[in-house]
């Protein structure tokens, strides 16, 4: 099924069961004339960790903000969950997808950013509410139970009532997870979520993404440079480089014996 | 030219007038410039540039014309289409207009300084357009903008002597119609002129205060 794919890009994750939750299809993204995806054709299976590596400016960012609905792509289709994030069925036809399609499709979709993002003019708790219940149709009181339990499960159950400011980065890129996660989101998109954090609080994140990782059904979809916490949570890794995989496979064989010189090149520079 | 403390007495029920005319215009004047910039400041937004474009040429021209001169429109040509109010209203018309230019800018840069990644996470969180402006960007905003907004009140405290022009009896009208009357101008000016550092110096001292309690 490969053969009829451009052969710039190795179709990264065929799908062994059918459960195919992402697919990119011949995906070009450009801005200006600085052509970030090359056709892109990817999948990710249902409940699998993904994790995308690759050197800064490959790409890695737009592949998520293209799910999230962000930013759009100048050709090619996106399909979650077997609905096309970029284009939908109107009278037997494939058109560009409305606001409305966009909204059903992304609510499958959760992201923790960089930056956090929380929202500054919240406490916590509503931070963590205020879309379940105004987007999910939650009751308050549901919509704080979870949340609740979403900040114990991140090591925060006696903050609640604190403002994001009174927290530390660290703390408030675990808001940030249990805020994506309070939507209930079939996929779990994390762009680099650990590097504007100080360095003595990385570790806390990524063990509460570990723990998601074991106790969830959540497929996440990761770009990282910590390859140690890649290396323990991903069933595959992709290699990006000027907007293409290069190379994927298990994390041992990626961390081990890379076949790609560019990937080799990259591994010996971070790791 | 001696001071005489009998005709600041005298001038003082006429003063008391004068305050709260001045007062009244100010604060009906400061409603009015907050809600027609914001309307001006959405219009602005409009995706359509058929909105944008005469939105950004009328109030190019409004910030860009004399105060004084939109008070004399206001006063002398609005009759004659048949719209008429009293002078003080008028006044508070002109004035409320006038600033609303300044506020609508005053909300366009507030909007713009919320970052980025706030609109991204409500889009990640699917709240609705709606739902995104009322609960995260304008309560963002809002911080940011009460400083600026108060200074322009201050401003317009400033402002109102022009009233003058349209025979409206605030603080400085009232003096002059003292000094008129009196053939003493020294007192009902002092007066007037402390009574404006009076309201305004605590004003903006509780400005300054807001900016640095908000904006952070
Ligand atoms: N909004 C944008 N406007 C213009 N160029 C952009 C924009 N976003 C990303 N790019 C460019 O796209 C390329 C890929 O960026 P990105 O996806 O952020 O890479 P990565 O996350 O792998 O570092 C870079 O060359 C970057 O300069
Ligand atoms: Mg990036």
């Amino acid at each position: 099924m490969s053969a009829d794919t451009s052969p710039k890009n190795l179709d990264a994750n065929p799908p062994v069961d059918g459960s195919e939750l992402i697919r990119f299809d011949k995906v070009t993204k450009r801005f200006g004339s600085n052509v970030v995806l090359d056709e892109l054709d990817f999948s990710v299976a249902s409940g699998k960790h993904v994790t995308l590596i690759g050197p800064s400016g490959s790409g890695k960012t737009t592949i998520l903000r293209l799910l999230m609905t962000l930013t759009s792509p100048d050709s090619g289709s996106i399909k979650v969950n077997g609905d096309y994030l970029t284009h939908e069925q109107r009278n037997g036809k494939l058109v560009p997808a409305g606001d409305k399609h966009i909204r059903e499709v992304r609510k499958n979709i959760g992201m923790v950013f960089q930056q956090f993002n929380l929202f500054p003019n919240m406490k916590v708790l509503r931070n963590i509410t205020e879309a379940p219940v105004t987007v999910l149709g939650l009751s308050k009181d549901e919509a704080e139970e979870r949340a609740r339990e979403l900040l114990d499960m991140v090591g925060l159950g006696d903050r609640c009532d604190a403002y994001p400011t009174q927290l530390s980065g660290g703390q408030q890129q675990r808001v940030a997870i249990a805020r994506a996660l309070a939507m209930r989101p079939q996929v779990l998109l994390l762009d680099e979520v650990t590097s504007a954090l100080d360095p003595e609080l990385v570790a806390g994140v990524l063990d509460v993404l570990r723990d998601i990782a074991r106790t969830t059904d959540i497929t996440m979809l990761c770009v990282t440079h910590e390859m140690n916490f890649a290396r323990d949570i991903s069933d595959r890794v992709l290699m990006f480089d000027a907007g293409r995989v290069i190379e994927s496979g298990s994390p041992d064989k990626m961390f081990t014996e890379p076949e790609h010189e560019r990937t080799r090149e990259f591994l010996s520079a971070v790791l | 030219m001696n001071w005489d403390w009998s005709a600041v007495g005298d001038f003082l029920p006429r003063f008391w007038d004068g305050v709260l005319t001045t007062l009244e215009a100010v604060a009906l004047g400061s409603v009015i410039s907050f809600a027609v910039g914001l309307v001006w400041a959405f219009a602005y937004r409009a995706p359509t540039r058929l909105v944008r474009w005469p939105v950004g040429v009328v109030t190019e021209f409004i910030r860009n014309t004399p105060l004084l001169v939109q008070l004399f429109f206001f006063y002398y040509v609005l009759p004659e289409w048949g719209i008429e109010f009293s002078a003080l209203t008028t006044g508070i018309l002109a004035i409320g207009v006038h600033y609303s230019t300044y506020t609508m800018q005053v909300y366009r840069a507030g909007i713009e300084a919320v970052p980025p990644g706030q609109w991204e996470a409500a889009t990640a969180l699917s709240l609705p357009t709606r739902r995104t402006w009322t609960a995260v960007i304008l309560p963002q905003a809002i911080r940011r903008v009460v400083p600026a907004l108060g200074n322009y009140v201050i401003s317009m405290l400033k402002d109102t002597p022009m009233f003058i022009g349209i025979g409206v009896l605030e603080m400085l009208g009232q003096a002059r119609l003292q000094g008129a009357d009196t053939f003493r101008y020294v007192e009902p000016l002092t007066v007037v002129g402390v009574a404006f550092i009076v309201i305004a110096y605590p004003a903006s001292l509780l400005v300054r205060a807001l900016e640095r309690r908000l904006v952070r």
